[in-house]
């Protein structure tokens, strides 16, 4: 039976579908190794998509149709907006790229990629166990054939096996956690389960053994530690194009989803998974920061780097709840979403500059290869300075708030051990400086190996310092994204 | 816009736009465009000493307006007597380190000038900043450009002690960010430094709190036993690098001793008051000892740096007016002092290339005019009267002798053990006979050199024979803050 039915809570979804489809068969007539017509087509979809999330989002309503099916409201909507200009941004950076490679240049980096966004708008939309488990599903087929399309590189089809074996198997254990929810709750509604979960009548043994392989689930799909393994690999053997498509966007999506598994859904587990998520922190922090110094190939490194950064998000994730008290839940979980917000804003800014880097045949992934960059191109290096001191949390850039806004939510909390996780990733941020210093020095203080200039596009330069710009504004004047990320948040744990 | 805005954002946006517009094929109008920006931003600083009221106690050209709402962060601008002078000196030795750099900076001389201007700016942040967390990010925001200047124009280690630098700053400085996010949650979600000042503490929370600053600005002072990274630094870093972290950046951290440590944590200050009179104790006598054996110029000012900042924290710790007069002046002084001593050791090494005293000797037979410079500034280093280093010294050692005969005793010897490493290397450098060829073909400093060296040279004198305009402005405000360390804090 279906109460509620509203075409227009998925108006961007649809649109998206639609245009997906219209240039995949575009494509098929397309001939220039640029692709103008797909590019323009997919610029042109992914603007209005934008567009259209900015409008729903800032009017501030929230829809929920298709019985429940999905809901659009302020948080998902921004998140979906800033996955679509994500997306945009790839594309830029990434057109020359691929356009220079025998295996990429086909159409299908753009059409795959727009229905990678339609599976993270879809995840990000979900109101309900399945329909957010369809959203994932969309998303990382997408993703293990955009890893998988340089198919006559070892190493690209290593990464994509590896992804993929990984992937299904943390696919595996979310749907098994939820069909355990499933079975204890009689419901895959979000709200009901809630409900259900809330009355404190359903058998909590059960629903924990469930809540536990949903936490290992998102763990996967977050690349947090020691569900790691993927990340590293799939950075690193991805072609570079797409390791920026992987790193930016779908994290936003991930983190909805964890918005709506654990907090929409299970929040009155909140004292259960909230030890698994602190474990989760400690040992992702660990790990992430101490691999990421061994690293001598930059996108390995920023890979355990990403893995680093995960952490921090998870301390936002696990501050919400005290006691049973959910005062402070807006406050933790908004600042979990600012710092994934201005996470992929920089890891946008880093990868792109790898990508402008690479020449045909050349593929600059080494540290070693960004040598002397700041008397190649001043710009690129400014850029990549910039995005990489903000990862190293230093102010004034939009980073040091991220850390800033998690650790204030973590300290809040009050708790002894909340204070001791705290210092420990203060302490870690201190190792992750070293690491991110060591590019910026390879790009400022080592001399260049070759005298060859940098050359782009004019448009890619001005998106790119556009990039770094914001990087740095956010950081002078970050108030108006944590009121967006805050307000979004209230509304979503009002409703 | 007010003129603390003014005085801060007018040399970040000229540096940054130098940055962005300046090519080294039109070097030499890239050098006068930083020093008219330079020269400019001395200038708009000097209304906030003319218009100054020395009477008043309270903060001065206060701007207050919203910043981060969410944390209720607030862009709080204000100088009172403590800082009035750290923002004058710190345009005025911007000035000075552009004009040292003219000639001898010829590679990605944009970047070197923009550097040192977004830094300026970023300094005089720090000083102005009423707000916690604006202050930690002034704090912080300084790494990055120093970071740069050391590693991109720094000797043959640059890159070691670009990292020491960096790494050993940021160490000290996370803690202070654990502890002012404390104090926003104790204090029911404000930054206001005016709020936390007035914020009852217990006993416990404060001795945290006390060490939590501790950590951030007795690396940066550098205290006795932090202070490792500062010769490693000094020695690599390019001349006016040196001029400036001496000069200004070891103040930021004395600086945050007054603005944080004594009136937001006064009980624990006075309770720890002895530890950090001891440490600066052994910065004065046991630094100054290991200066004397120093064979490198570099290492030998950088050691003397730390005995001299021994001083300061030694004068703040004592709780009398004069003591904290004697050490805000000792700070002023010693910038002046400690920049012109780098700018001629830069001079001599832009010539032989070598920092080593063995390298040098007699080379007041070739330099005449140079010499004199540098003998005014060796005499005001070990605390002549009629310069400079004198009164700073001078003020904290009559107050360490009433506070204590056996303290002020030891902080005397430090005159001796001054004299004593600035005068033998002086005579080891400047006299006796030519030693080799390097020597006996150098070339007296230019007009260039002459200009900026003078410059330096008028201040220490002005300030060594007339002080009182440096301490008349801060009397008021001196007295104050020992009225408020004076009132404990602790919860009834």
């Amino acid at each position: 039976m279906i109460d509620n039915f509203s075409w227009v809570a998925v108006y961007p979804e649809i649109v998206l579908l639609i245009m997906a489809c219209v240039i995949a068969m575009v494509d098929l007539w397309v001939t220039t190794p640029r692709r103008n017509l797909t590019y323009g087509l997919s610029m042109l979809t992914l603007a209005s998509v934008a567009i259209i999330q900015a409008l729903y989002a800032s009017s501030g309503t929230t829809l929920y149709s298709f019985g429940n099916m999905v809901v659009s409201d302020a948080m998902g909507n921004w998140l979906k907006c800033f996955a679509t200009l994500a997306v945009m941004v790839t594309f830029v950076y990434g057109r020359p790229y691929v356009a220079d490679r025998q295996m990429l240049k086909g159409g299908e980096w753009y059409t795959l990629t727009l229905f990678a966004l339609l599976g993270m708008f879809v995840m990000i939309s979900g109101n309900n166990f399945l329909v957010i488990y369809l959203g994932l599903e969309l998303l990382t087929l997408a993703s293990y054939a955009l890893v998988a399309l340089r198919r006559d590189n070892g190493n690209a089809t290593e990464a994509a096996m590896k992804y993929f074996v990984l992937g299904a198997l943390a696919s595996g254990f979310l749907l098994y956690g939820l069909s355990m929810l499933y079975g204890a709750t009689g419901s895959l509604d979000l709200s009901t389960v809630f409900t259900a979960v809330a009355t404190g009548h359903v058998k909590h043994q059960v629903l924990v053994l469930g809540v536990v392989f949903v936490v290992c689930g998102i763990a996967f799909k977050l690349g947090a530690a020691p569900f790691h393994m993927w990340v590293p690999d799939v950075y690193q053997g991805a072609p570079t194009a797409i390791t920026l498509l992987i790193g930016g966007a779908p994290k936003l999506a991930a983190f909805a989803m964890m918005m709506r598994l654990l907090v929409d859904g299970l929040l009155p587990l909140a004292i259960d998974w909230q030890q698994m998520l602190m474990v989760l922190a400690v040992v992702t922090l660990l790990i992430g920061n101490l691999s990421a110094i061994a690293q001598t190939n930059l996108k390995r490194m920023l890979a355990f780097s990403t893995i680093a950064q995960m952490g921090f998000v998870l301390i936002g994730m696990l501050s919400g709840v005290v006691n049973g008290n959910t005062l402070s839940a807006a406050n933790a979980y908004s600042s979990a979403m600012f710092y994934m917000i201005s996470y992929v804003l920089t890891t946008l800014g880093v990868f792109g500059v790898i990508l402008l880097l690479a020449k045909e045949g050349f593929e600059s992934e080494e540290i070693a290869d960004f040598a002397g960059l700041n008397s190649r191109s001043p710009l690129f290096a400014g850029v990549m300075a910039v995005c990489l001191f903000s990862l190293a949390g230093v102010p004034p850039l939009v980073g040091f708030f991220a850390k800033l806004s998690v650790i204030q939510a973590l300290v809040a909390t009050g708790q002894p051990a909340a204070v001791g996780l705290a210092i420990f990733a203060v302490a870690m941020s201190l190792v992750g400086a070293f690491y991110y210093l060591r590019v910026i020095k390879v790009m400022y203080f080592d001399p260049p190996l070759s005298v060859a200039t940098v050359s782009a596009g004019a448009d890619v330069r001005f998106v790119l310092a556009l990039n770094g710009g914001l990087v740095l504004l956010l950081g002078l004047l970050p108030g108006g994204l944590m009121a967006l990320c805050a307000n979004a948040v209230v509304q979503a744990l009002g409703s | 816009m007010g003129m603390l805005s003014l005085a801060i954002w007018t040399p970040i946006v000229l540096g940054v736009l130098i940055l962005a517009l300046g090519r080294d094929d039109k070097a030499s109008l890239v050098r006068w465009a930083a020093l008219f920006s330079a020269v400019l931003s001395f200038l708009v600083c000097l209304p906030l000493y003319t218009q100054f009221d020395n009477s008043s106690a309270s903060m001065q050209f206060v701007e207050n307006m919203p910043w981060v709402l969410r944390f209720n962060m607030a862009y709080h601008l204000g100088v009172d007597g403590i800082s009035l002078w750290l923002v004058l000196l710190t345009s005025f030795i911007t000035v000075v380190v552009v004009i040292s750099a003219w000639e001898v900076i010829t590679e990605r001389v944009n970047q070197y000038m923009g550097a040192f201007l977004v830094l300026s700016g970023v300094m005089i942040g720090v000083f102005c900043a009423l707000d916690g967390m604006l202050f930690y990010v002034f704090f912080e925001a300084t790494l990055i450009p120093m970071y740069l200047i050391i590693g991109i124009w720094g000797g043959p280690n640059k890159i070691y002690a670009a990292f020491k630098f960096f790494l050993y700053t940021l160490m000290g400085s996370l803690l202070m960010l654990v502890a002012l996010i404390y104090l926003y949650i104790q204090s029911g979600g404000s930054f206001d430094l005016v709020v936390w000042q007035a914020l009852p503490l217990s006993a416990r929370a404060q001795t945290l709190l006390f060490f939590a600053f501790f950590a951030a600005f007795a690396v940066k002072v550098p205290m006795w036993p932090v202070h490792t990274w500062l010769p490693d630094v000094h020695v690599e870093a390019p001349t006016g690098g040196s001029a400036v972290l001496a000069a200004i950046m070891l103040k930021l951290g004395a600086y945050g001793f007054l603005r944080f440590s004594l009136p937001i944590t006064p009980d624990a200050s006075h309770e720890w008051a002895w530890l950090l009179i001891a440490l600066s104790v052994v910065a004065v006598v046991y630094v100054g000892l290991v200066a004397v054996v120093q064979q490198d110029m570099k290492k030998l000012v950088a050691y003397s740096s730390v005995a001299h900042m021994g001083f300061v924290t030694m004068g703040f710790f004592m709780f009398s007016p004069l003591g904290i007069s004697g050490g805000i002046v000792q700070m002023i002084a010693h910038g002046f002092v400690s920049a012109a001593m780098f700018l001629c050791i830069g001079v001599l090494y832009d010539r032989v290339h070598s920092r080593e005293i063995a390298s040098y000797g007699g080379v007041v037979n070739t330099m005449p005019k140079f010499t004199a410079f540098a003998l005014l500034f060796a005499m005001a280093n070990c605390g002549l009267p009629g310069t400079a280093g004198f009164v700073g010294e001078w003020m904290v050692i009559l107050a360490a002798v009433k506070f204590n005969f056996w303290i002020g005793l030891a902080a005397s010897s430090a005159l001796i053990f001054g004299a004593a490493y600035t005068l033998w290397m002086v005579k080891r450098v400047y006299f006796g006979p030519v030693v080799n060829d390097e020597v006996k073909h150098l070339t007296d400093i230019n007009a260039r050199e002459f200009f900026m060296l003078s410059l330096l040279a008028v201040a220490v004198m002005v300030m060594g024979l007339y002080p009182k305009p440096f301490t008349d402005v801060m009397n008021a405000s001196v007295d104050q803050l020992i009225q408020q360390a004076s009132v404990s804090k602790l919860p009834l």
